[in-house]
């Protein structure tokens, strides 16, 4: 008998219909993965299991557990099962737990919700279960807050506090997404392993197709609140139906015709020996200020034309790095020269207009209170005298149809946009001046596969057209490895290796790089898999 | 903890001895004299030069300062130009009704807002959070001194349970006292109960969205145990803030309701003292609101470090 089983559940939210006859089960010690893009009802299918719905929330269909109803428990009955029976992992470790309360409290406070036990008890439970999940007491206790700990540790807590009655199902919301690819492999390794241990059904919300090939015992894929294709890991991977799976599989897999690089010569950007550091606050009342050195004598070149890779973890130094080259933040020792002028906070604004740059958020990165037309006309207050009406109106028409949008465009505003359409408009304001170098930072990291793939060729198409030098900083492997020539691999503030992109993915030669490129999970060959599986088939 | 403490304490010196400077050297500059005031229009000029003298006012500015400072600073505020009395008595005798006046309000206020505020965010949107809503609206709009005289009406001459005004005093019994300060309270604590609740509830409603809440209520709380064990702690941060600046307005603040209830306050004094010119009070009391005030800040800053560990971590 399966553990979970959803059948034919239908939920709306006030006239907005979200899921559309959603059925999946789940048996003890299976993992399920439900995938599909933003908007495609993963999450609201974990929360409805949860029975965690908004108040205006109308479902209807079965949502069983064991051989409970759980769409017809009492509110009551419901809290006794939430975190007893049913146990859920959340995506951003750094907001799940309270902060002011210490992880010893909120681990045992779920025990203690459950069963009546004296405080030491229950604080013992607690200890031993943070311990299974990697946080031992000598280094973890129970009197640590959580803004003492790491995203991957507060995460492990979250977890800590999610199994810690054993339940039966433990749901898990895009439990990695938020964290570094080396910590992503280990609290999924932790994540099947407790698992196998206590013998739980795992459902797992999660948008990254390689996690869900490399975890899942079956996959549920879903779009628009349907499900559209489900099954076995391997038997779906190689035998997928669905038009839908298949473009998800091919988006996520996507492969960039990047244009052979036409390098120039001469170096657009140097950086020479760049030292960042960042005052501490003081230890002491009257002791010397402290500093941390985000950024340690690094160097590097990138040459016209170049497209060039940035990659490393969070708090490496790549924001701090692409902050100095903005010429946004002064550098303690070392020089930035970008097109023979020194880059510097107080550097001339003429300077700046050769060097544009494209953020990660397309939803808050913009003036909601300003036209697209204006949006885009803003880095001509570096200009000494910006084109005006009937020239403006043409340059913005040319800048809009260079990312595939329309002229017409220009008179709306930002949030008539998708994710994907507002990343193009990131990239249009970043092109109007004609820049010949972009920073990206992470500038695809927040959008859906296929919209990726989308902007991936937009950048291609942009670097093929106007022969555009770019510096391309992401913590996504497989995305830098498609749309850069060089790679810089940075940690803790320094470079420590940099080559080809080919050569340093294939034979990397630090052990860092080698650390982080067997962490990021990788899609399997799905050529290969459907090889392999027709054998297996096949009559003897 | 402790490094967090001093660090306010010394925030604290330091912004009294701002404080003193900016007091003393203001009031110079206002105009007129206060000897030449006390003795009236047709004074003759040395008549005046001897009161002056006499008052301390003919020595250099910088001096005065110190005297008055060093004088403060061990408990002599002076003597009164026109009462000739010790200022310190003065203070004395007003303080001992404003501050447990100030605390009596605050207590009513915040016992009034907090189960209010609670009980409107976690109905939020239904009938009972817009009939709170509507009621601090009200409490907001109306000044009060409105408040006042209908509490007067009502409890002191329809019913007759209070008298309309005017303070027992202490050596009457604490009971006594009390009663006689309880409309004033009441008239001061229902516009700031009002505030509170409203900041009390839009403060619970931003924790209410917070992803630790979801947490916990995937750990099995219900609603009110959500709300209770890890909402309200979260929200306390701005509420701590408005009641410390509740606090100040309310010792400094209530010159209105002493006046409608006769009461022997320092808002009285300090405003007779502004109109006689008696420039030495003035001073003083300005000075010893500041002092009132710097300290409620200093109380609320330890207050916000029991509360959240970060800043306890965090120098």
């Amino acid at each position: 008998m399966s553990l979970l089983s959803v059948q034919n559940l239908s939920l709306s939210i006030g006239p907005l219909p979200i899921l559309k006859d959603v059925t999946f089960s789940i048996a003890p010690g299976e993992i399920v993965a439900v995938t599909g893009e933003s908007g495609s009802g993963k999450s609201m299918t974990a929360l409805a299991v949860m029975q965690l719905l908004p108040d205006s929330a109308r479902t209807s269909g079965h949502i069983m557990l064991g051989d409970e109803e759980l769409t017809a428990q009492s509110e009551k009955a419901l809290c006794a099962m939430r975190g007893n029976d049913v146990g859920m992992v959340f995506q951003e470790p750094m907001t799940a737990l309270n902060p002011l309360h210490t992880i010893g409290q909120q681990v045992a406070e779920t025990i203690r919700m459950h069963c009546i036990l004296p405080k030491a008890e229950a604080e013992a439970q607690a200890a031993a279960m943070l311990t299974r999940v990697g946080l031992p007491q000598d280094r973890f206790p129970l009197s640590r807050y959580p803004h003492e700990l790491s995203g991957g540790q507060r995460q492990r807590v979250v977890i800590a506090m999610a199994i810690a009655r054993r339940p039966r199902l433990l749901i898990a919301d895009e439990p990695t997404t938020a964290l570094d690819v080396t910590t992503q492999a280990k609290i999924l390794d932790l994540l099947k392993d407790l698992v196998e241990d206590f013998d739980m059904g795992l459902l797992m919300i999660t948008h990254d197709l390689a996690v869900v090939a490399d975890m899942a015992d079956r996959i549920v894929v879903m779009r628009k609140g349907e499900v559209v294709e489900q099954g076995d890991t391997r038997h779906l991977l190689a035998h997928m139906q669905h038009p839908y799976t298949k473009a998800l599989f091919a988006a996520s897999r996507h492969q960039v015709d990047l244009p052979s690089a036409e390098e120039g010569k001469t170096a657009i950007l140097s950086v020479q020996n760049a030292t960042r550091d960042y005052a501490l606050p003081r230890t002491k009342l009257f002791a010397p200020r402290s500093f941390h050195r985000a950024v340690k004598g690094i160097s590097f070149d990138i040459h016209q034309g170049e497209r060039v890779g940035l990659v490393g973890e969070s708090g490496c130094g790549k924001s701090t790095l692409t902050r100095a080259i903005l010429g946004l933040e002064p550098l303690q020792d070392g020089s930035i020269t970008a097109f023979g002028t020194a880059v510097a906070p107080d550097m001339p604004a003429q300077a700046r207009i050769k060097t544009q740059v494209v953020f990660q958020d397309p939803y808050s990165s913009f003036n909601p209170r300003h036209k697209v037309g204006r949006i885009l006309t803003e880095p001509f207050h570096l200009v000494d005298t910006p084109p005006t009406r009937a020239a403006l109106t043409q340059i913005i028409g040319e800048v809009l149809s260079d990312v595939g949008l329309q002229p017409s465009d220009a008179q709306k505003y930002i949030h008539e946009f998708s994710g994907g359409q507002r990343q193009r408009i990131a990239i249009a304001r970043a092109l109007i001046t004609k820049p010949e170098l972009i920073i990206f930072d992470e500038a695809v990291s927040a959008l859906d596969v296929s919209i990726r793939a989308q902007v991936l060729d937009l950048i291609a198409e942009l670097s093929r057209r106007h022969n555009l030098a770019y510096l391309f900083i992401s913590h996504d492997l497989s995305v830098v490895r498609s749309v850069t020539d060089r790679v810089l691999v940075m940690q803790n503030g320094e470079i420590v290796e940099q080559g080809e992109t080919e050569t340093v993915f294939t034979t990397p030669q630090h052990p860092y790089t080698q650390t982080l490129i067997n962490a990021a999970p990788v899609l399997p060959d799905l050529a290969a898999l459907s090889d392999k599986t027709e054998t297996a088939h096949a009559p003897a | 903890m402790l490094r967090y403490t001093l660090k306010r304490a010394l925030s604290l010196g330091l912004s009294l001895v701002v404080a003193s400077l900016v007091i003393f050297f203001v009031i110079e500059v206002v105009p007129g004299d206060p000897a030449s005031f006390m003795l009236g229009l047709n004074a003759q000029p040395d008549t005046i030069a001897a009161l002056r003298s006499e008052l301390g006012l003919d020595v250099s500015k910088l001096e005065r300062y110190l005297s008055w400072v060093g004088g403060m600073v061990q408990g002599d505020f002076g003597t009164s130009y026109t009462y000739r009395t010790p200022v310190t008595e003065m203070i004395g005798d007003r303080i001992w009704v404003s501050l447990p006046l100030a605390l009596y309000a605050l207590t009513l206020s915040t016992l009034i807002a907090f189960p209010a505020g609670i009980y409107a965010a976690s109905r939020r949107g239904k009938p009972g959070d817009m009939a709170v809503m509507g009621a601090t609206q009200l409490g907001v709009a109306v000044p009060n001194f409105w408040f006042a005289m209908m509490l007067v009406l009502i409890f002191a001459i329809n019913l007759r349970w209070f008298s309309a005004g005017g303070f027992v005093g202490w050596e009457k019994g604490i009971p006594a006292a009390m009663k006689s300060l309880t409309l004033p309270a009441i008239a001061l604590a229902l516009p700031q109960s009002a505030i509170l609740a409203r900041v009390m509830r839009s403060a619970l409603l931003d924790v209410l969205g917070e992803d630790f809440m979801r947490t916990a209520r995937a750990k099995g709380l219900t609603r009110r145990q959500a709300l209770m064990r890890h909402g309200l702690r979260n929200a306390l941060i701005p509420v701590l803030t408005i009641i410390g600046m509740q606090f100040s307005f309310l010792l400094a603040g209530a010159i209105i309701i002493e006046q409608v209830f006769f009461l022997p306050g320092l808002g009285r004094l300090i405003f007779q003292s502004i109109s006689a010119r008696d420039l030495i009070v003035v001073e003083s009391v300005v000075m010893l609101l500041v002092f009132m005030v710097i300290l409620v800040t200093f109380l609320v800053d330890l207050a916000y470090a029991a509360v959240d560990p970060r800043l306890r971590s965090r120098t």
